[in-house]
């Protein structure tokens, strides 16, 4: 069972691989130029595990940023991060010793893979969601420590492999349309977020958005729990 | 470069925040504990909502007014959108879309 579980998360992460890798060398590229070693990229990646977080971190540490300013800038960038809880306090109930490592690892990517699996008997949940936090971390501190040593030395351009994250997000997105009847959730999550992306700009969209899409979703709930028992989050 | 002790200071301090960002909701509503069921409600849909939400965010820095407008993010989107409903197979969705960005972005939209 261990290793049907593990070769499934395994499965399942190889889009987050090229993904990660990427986005990884290019924050280990920019961390060099800054002037920091390798050593701080193994630091920052296995502390923070975060993609945009980390980018702007160069910046902080390279302009020698406050402790608040850096505290203030990491909140709005990564307060997406707070609403993934909230759909997994039932998958992650029980996971024991390793929850505490599974919500630490909770990246968008690691987020949309547990929400969206459909995992039958022959795989171990606890076992899946650790191996694939687990590798994705594995991937991501790869990706940064090699952009930090070898990164301008890549003999070919990885120019546009980064669109792994995105074309994830489609294909979830897409497989989410396609087996919830009611889509009003995820065109409210789309619209909203436009919305405010035009409003607010791309430094400070994101915890409006967040919370007119609660709002919204509070509001329109009679109409969403009647319609909309049994799929949307793929939910047991 | 900073100096090395502060340079630590603010790597521990984005740690600590990122984490805190991403412990919260469990913080709140801990195990064996009932919540509200709104909470519960929320829990349900958000997922739905949290993936428009991070595909619209993927988008944030593409800018629609300058050339080549977006072009090569959409086209590659919808390849994706297209792939995916016809075939149903996430690797090849997501490594088609990447393989026609990349030549997108490193030959025909330079």
């Amino acid at each position: 069972m261990t290793k049907l579980t593990f070769k499934r998360a395994f499965r399942d992460s190889l889009p987050i691989m090229a993904g990660y890798l990427a986005l990884g060398i290019g924050f280990g590229v920019l961390l060099q130029r800054a002037g920091y070693s390798f050593l701080w990229a193994i630091l920052m990646s296995c502390t923070m595990f975060a993609g945009s977080g980390q980018y702007a971190g160069v910046d902080f540490l390279s302009s020698g940023a406050s402790i608040l300013t850096a505290a203030f800038m990491t909140l709005i960038i990564n307060a997406r991060h707070f609403f993934y809880g909230f759909s997994l306090l039932d998958k992650y109930k029980g996971t024991g010793l390793v929850k505490p490592y599974l919500i630490f690892g909770l990246t968008d990517e690691t987020y949309s893979v547990v929400c969206s699996a459909e995992l039958d008997d022959t795989i171990n949940r606890k076992q899946y969601y650790f191996f694939l936090t687990a590798l994705d971390h594995l991937y991501w501190i790869t990706g940064c420590v090699l952009g930090a040593v070898i990164g301008e030395l890549l003999p070919f351009s990885m120019e546009g492999v980064g669109y792994s994250m995105t074309a994830l997000f489609v294909v979830i997105l897409v497989e989410q349309w396609l087996s919830s009847k009611n889509h009003l959730p995820a065109i409210l999550g789309i619209v909203t977020t436009a919305v405010c992306l035009l409003i607010f700009g791309s430094d400070y969209f994101i915890i409006p958005a967040m919370a007119l899409i609660s709002l919204e979703l509070v509001l329109f709930r009679k109409k969403l729990d009647k319609t909309d028992q049994s799929e949307v989050s793929g939910n047991d | 470069m900073t100096e090395p002790w502060r340079s630590l200071a603010l790597v521990a301090v984005m740690a600590a925040v990122t984490a805190l960002t991403r412990f919260l909701p469990f913080i709140a509503f801990p195990e064996g504990r009932k919540r509200p069921k709104v909470i519960t409600y929320l829990g349900k849909v958000l997922p739905c909502a949290v993936i428009g939400m991070l595909v619209v965010y993927c988008f944030k820095d593409v800018s629609f007014l300058k050339y080549p407008h977006g072009i090569p993010e959409l086209l590659a989107a919808a390849l994706v959108a297209g792939l995916h409903i016809l075939r149903r197979n996430t690797l090849l969705s997501v490594f088609g879309g990447v393989a026609f960005y990349m030549l997108l972005v490193q030959f025909i939209f330079k």
